[in-house]
């Protein structure tokens, strides 16, 4: 099968410092790659290359089997719904032009983009009604949140790139949020990049676990598998559970 | 001032039109070299040490300086509108630059990366979340041009500055007033103005 994304010896340095160092890997359809590491591992540099927000200093990313570099940003952008810590809704918004946002880039018909964010708000449990004109700064933390995948989602992008998205989260609305999001993925299955520090969040929600340090991938594998890495980091990962 | 009315109102229409006029202009300049600025930090330091410097120059001076240039200066309203506008340049440029520098970081990240194009994310994005910022830069130079222009009768502008001008010489305390009451009140009148323009602007792109 084909990958959706790939990276091919890519690295990544910013005023000679290498942030990214010989990255290589393949996420297929459906997937969701949970990008696992400590502050400053690359994950979210990861993230911003496949989604052409940085380019790569050597080594090429490929989004279907086209180099990113190749691509028109913008075009690109609009294929991957994203979701970052603080979320990023726009504070001059209502809910309801928040999530319709990348719709009305699109230039959809007004009723079309009305009806899809209602139907993108029932998805992730907030009512339409009650939320539609309320401003980001009238909602708490986790309503926000919701929101900003319910934005994500609103153009449906076959990928999805989320950078801590629970991160600003107390633990128990980060737990009921993640739960939600669980039951969200195995209803939509999309193709999913998930960046965490946190090793739980990661085991709930990866079909497959990258590990990073220092901007080297140590490795890639399924959760089950996790456990079984001879490397340092990894058993630092495993003893934080406990 | 009553038995004067005729002249008050047609030095107060003068007034008003070289401050609208200036600080139409030195938004068309300013609020752009602001933006341009807020992409490119290197521009930053030249335009603000020019702006800085015309900024401390006195103003009756600044006028005097025009007035031997040609297109621009001369005896005239002409040399006032450029004078203001150079005065009214600071507080825009900086009103505008400190507003888009102050959108969250987040925001614009999440706009770029839903694949919003670097014009929309202006539009839609910046300019409306600074907006308050650049309007209190742009009320800033609108108050303080109602009150330089009164200088301006100095050029043979025109304007409430005659009846200053006047007043001082004669030592007419009247006349002085005549000049003074009517420009205060055109600042806070302006002041007033552009509070009502930024609420409607501020009801059309929050929502």
């Amino acid at each position: 099968m084909r990958p959706i994304i790939e990276f091919r010896n890519v690295c990544f340095s910013l005023d000679g410092r290498m942030i990214l160092d010989n990255v290589s890997f393949q996420i297929q359809r459906g997937q969701t790659l949970v990008l696992l590491g400590r502050s400053g591992s690359g994950k979210t540099t990861i993230l911003k290359l496949i989604n052409g927000l940085l380019k790569p200093t050597s080594g090429a990313v490929l989004f279907e089997d086209a180099s990113t570099a190749d691509l028109d940003p913008i075009r690109l952008r609009r294929q991957i719904g994203y979701v970052i810590q603080e979320v990023g809704l726009f504070p001059h918004y209502t809910v309801e032009r928040n999530v319709g946002l990348v719709p009305r880039l699109e230039q959809w018909p007004a009723e079309k983009i009305a009806a899809r964010v209602r139907e993108m708000l029932h998805l992730v449990g907030l009512d339409p009604d009650v939320f539609c004109q309320r401003f980001p700064r009238e909602l708490s933390g986790g309503q926000r949140q919701r929101v900003g995948v319910a934005r994500a989602l609103a153009a449906d992008p076959p990928v999805l790139a989320l950078d801590e998205p629970f991160g600003a989260l107390d633990p128990i609305t980060r737990s009921e949020v993640r739960r939600e999001f669980r039951n969200l993925q195995d209803r939509l299955r999309k193709t999913m990049i998930f960046v965490t520090h946190d090793v739980q969040e990661a085991f709930q929600l990866a079909t497959h676990i990258a590990l990073l340090k220092d901007g080297r991938m140590i490795a890639i594998v399924e959760p089950e598998d996790f456990a079984r890495i001879e490397h340092p980091e990894a058993r630092a990962f495993v003893e934080s559970l406990n | 001032m009553w038995n004067n009315r005729s002249l008050v109102a047609q030095l107060t229409s003068e007034h008003v039109l070289i401050v609208l006029t200036s600080t139409l202009v030195a938004i068309a300049i300013g609020v752009p070299s602001g933006i341009a600025m807020s992409r490119r930090p290197k521009l930053m330091k030249p335009v603000l040490t020019f702006a800085n410097v015309v900024q401390t120059i006195p103003s009756l001076a600044l006028f005097g300086f025009l007035i031997p240039l040609p297109f621009l200066g001369g005896i005239g309203a002409t040399t006032a509108v450029v004078a203001l506008v150079l005065y009214s340049l600071l507080p825009i440029i900086r009103g505008t630059f400190a507003g888009i520098s102050g959108v969250d970081p987040g925001v614009r990240e999440a706009g770029r990366g839903m694949g919003m194009t670097e014009a929309q994310l202006l539009w839609h994005v910046e300019l409306p979340l600074a907006l308050p910022v650049i309007f209190s830069g742009i009320r800033v130079a609108t108050v303080v041009a109602v009150g330089v222009a009164t200088i301006a009768a100095a050029v043979g502008a025109g304007g409430l500055g005659m009846f200053i001008y006047r007043g001082v010489s004669m030592i007419d305390n009247r006349l002085i007033l005549a000049g003074a009451i009517p420009a205060a009140l055109l600042a806070l009148t302006a002041d007033w103005c552009l509070g009502a323009l930024e609420r409607s602007f501020m009801r059309r792109t929050h929502r």
